[in-house]
């Protein structure tokens, strides 16, 4: 059984077929690449995915149960975790305080322990500060842990995002675009840690992203998706040869051109 | 061993309270004092507010609706109560001190049961909807008031005496509650469930990506401000010979805003700055009664020029001192 198997989903908004009958099985312990020229419906997918959209139409099967049309809380707690595109860290909190906020099931004490600062209340978030020390470690961060989320630089923002979305303790790790705005060298250290949390941490991981440096090396299965239908799936040596995937990217057939390379 | 130390901390405080009664009974006139209750009851008032304006950053402009309902709950009670506890315990301070503790209990309860059932249906949603939902709410009830004659209508409720409500409420008491209200709240606010309505406030789409239960916490952190209003209003009816429905028109709703404001929204400091702040600006324009919304939205304007975040921001007095103390001596950062 996939760890992930979407069944014909469909996205509708208004008039516009954002998500078009896309099916696809996402194994354990895989690096999934979902890519796409600029509108194909790869963000729509993720949202379809985490329960942020209700899809009209297909399944979503996630260790074999539907989740299709859950809300998101109750996806993240079986197990989803995600990464903005533009963003989403909660800006005036510190970079510790960001990463705790989703460690929900870590936290059993009410709010009466919290008020009462009891003992079970302080056991709990001694845990909790731990936890997120430790991944804050994995992700390079654990300096910054007291500054400011909203004054870190940009790179350091999405690895703070993952962080945060491995404080859920997930099986599945969705990043939209996690190398945006990172030069070359931050890029490189992003291949090395979303390796790391597939053979340390035992995640499943599936990457948007534009940067093909970072796709083409990191993923095993890449799927493409234009105008939001499946245009192929193949390893990335199939991919970046692939007439129709040139063919999306470029306007028009190409042989040979080495712009995905 | 833990309990017993807090046990004496609670206990030093609570004598501490009382030490200070004295004092202020004998340095202050009556008309000081006043305000001096005022101050105190508008403190317990901003810090609950601030909880789900501030903090939460659901935006309520009502709630002197739930201040009423704990201030008529609690005169209710307080006075429908003190003949049996009167007849149990005689008539001394320790069965008055029931009377009025359980009476601003039940207050503050009708007041979070109020929350729970504007909060349910108008957090479930993204966005605004809770402004115009409690606008309503604060209207709604005074009117239900006006017009409940078991309650003394537009006249207000006095009780069954003559002379009116007992004035149960006093510094020992107003100041013991907003210590508690104030220590209670604060350890709220910074525990994992004050960080997840951070994190709502923040970008509540993320919140909810990281399995946060949105709502529930939204509705419980409203209930909670409901509650702590309904202490205040509470307070506030024991204060006088009866509660108005007039007292509890949209403008008081406004003060509490301008305290929280003022102070800077999100912080707890703030809050109590604010919260004394307002009440003696009142008294200080207590002759121009009719311009004071003019005044407060010509004050809000110029803190939003000059200092939007208000006087403290989302920071803490007390986290402001340790950083200071922390920051002198170089210590290399922490990592562990």
């Amino acid at each position: 059984m996939s760890l992930l198997e979407l069944r014909a989903v469909d996205k509708i908004f208004g008039g516009l077929h954002a998500v078009r009958g896309v099916s696809f099985q996402v194994e354990k312990g895989a690096i999934f690449g979902l890519i796409g020229p600029n509108g194909a419906g790869k963000t729509t997918l993720f949202n379809v995915i985490t329960g942020v959209y209700t899809p009209e139409h297909g399944q979503i099967l996630f260790e074999g149960r539907n989740i299709a049309g859950l809300k998101p809380a109750l996806i993240a707690e079986r197990g989803v975790a995600r990464t903005f595109q533009n963003i989403r860290i909660f800006r005036t909190m510190t970079v510790a305080e960001n990463v705790m906020v989703a460690g929900h099931h870590l936290h059993k004490a009410s709010i009466a322990d919290a008020m009462l600062r009891t003992r079970s209340y302080e056991r709990d978030e001694q845990a909790l500060t731990k936890r997120a020390q430790e991944l804050l470690e994995v992700l390079g961060l654990a300096e910054l842990a007291h500054e400011v989320a909203g004054s870190l630089p940009y790179g350091s923002q999405r690895r703070l995002e993952i962080a945060r979305g491995l404080m859920l303790s997930p099986q599945l790790l969705l990043l939209d675009e996690p190398a945006a705005g990172m030069n070359s060298q931050e890029a490189r250290t992003l291949n090395e840690q979303i390796r790391f949390l597939r053979d340390q941490l035992g995640l499943t991981v599936i990457l948007v992203e534009h940067n093909m440096a970072v796709v083409m090396n990191v993923c095993e299965t890449i799927h493409v998706v234009d105008h939001g239908e499946t245009i192929a799936q193949g390893t990335p040596a199939e991919i970046k040869s692939h007439p129709k995937v040139l063919a999306a990217y470029l306007g028009e057939e190409q042989p040979g051109n080495q712009a995905l390379a | 061993m833990r309990a017993l130390i807090r046990f004496g901390i609670a206990a030093l405080i609570l004598l501490a309270i009382y030490g200070l009664e004295f004092g202020v009974e004998a340095a202050f006139t009556e008309y000081v004092q006043r305000i001096i209750l005022l101050a105190g009851i508008n403190v317990i008032l901003a810090v609950g507010l601030n909880l789900i304006n501030g903090t939460t950053g659901q935006f309520s402009i009502g709630h002197a609706g739930f201040m009423a309902v704990g201030a008529y709950g609690a005169a209710f009670v307080g006075v429908k109560l003190a003949p049996p506890v009167h007849g149990a315990l005689g008539s001394g301070p320790l069965a008055d001190a029931v009377v009025f503790n359980v009476a601003l209990l039940v207050g503050a309860l009708f007041a979070g049961i109020s929350g729970l059932i504007v909060g349910m249906p108008s957090l479930r949603l993204r966005g605004d909807y809770l402004a115009v939902v409690t606008l309503g709410f604060g209207e709604i009830i005074r009117i239900l008031f006006n017009n409940a004659t078991f309650l003394g209508s537009a006249t207000g409720y006095s009780g069954d005496d003559p002379s009116g409500l007992p004035a149960y409420t006093n510094f020992f008491w107003v100041f013991a509650w907003a210590t508690a209200i104030v220590t209670l709240i604060h350890n709220l606010t910074f525990s994992q469930t004050g960080r997840s309505l951070t994190a709502i406030r923040e970008d509540e789409i993320a919140a909810e990506a990281m399995a946060t239960p949105t709502t529930r916490l939204k509705v419980t952190a409203f209930a909670i401000s409901a509650a702590t209003a309904g202490v205040a209003g509470g307070l506030f009816a024991h204060m006088q010979a009866g509660v108005r429905p007039e007292d509890f028109r949209f403008e008081r709703s406004i003060d509490m805003i301008v305290m929280i404001i003022v102070g800077g929204l999100g912080s707890i400091s703030g809050a109590i700055l604010g919260g004394i702040f307002v009440a003696v600006s009142l008294e200080l324009m207590r002759d121009l009664q009719q311009y004071r919304l003019v005044l407060y939205a010509l004050l809000l304007i110029v803190i939003m020029i000059v200092r939007p975040e208000g006087l403290l921001g989302t920071r803490e007095l007390h986290h402001l001192l340790r950083r200071k103390k922390t920051a002198k001596p170089a210590t290399p950062t922490e990592s562990a």
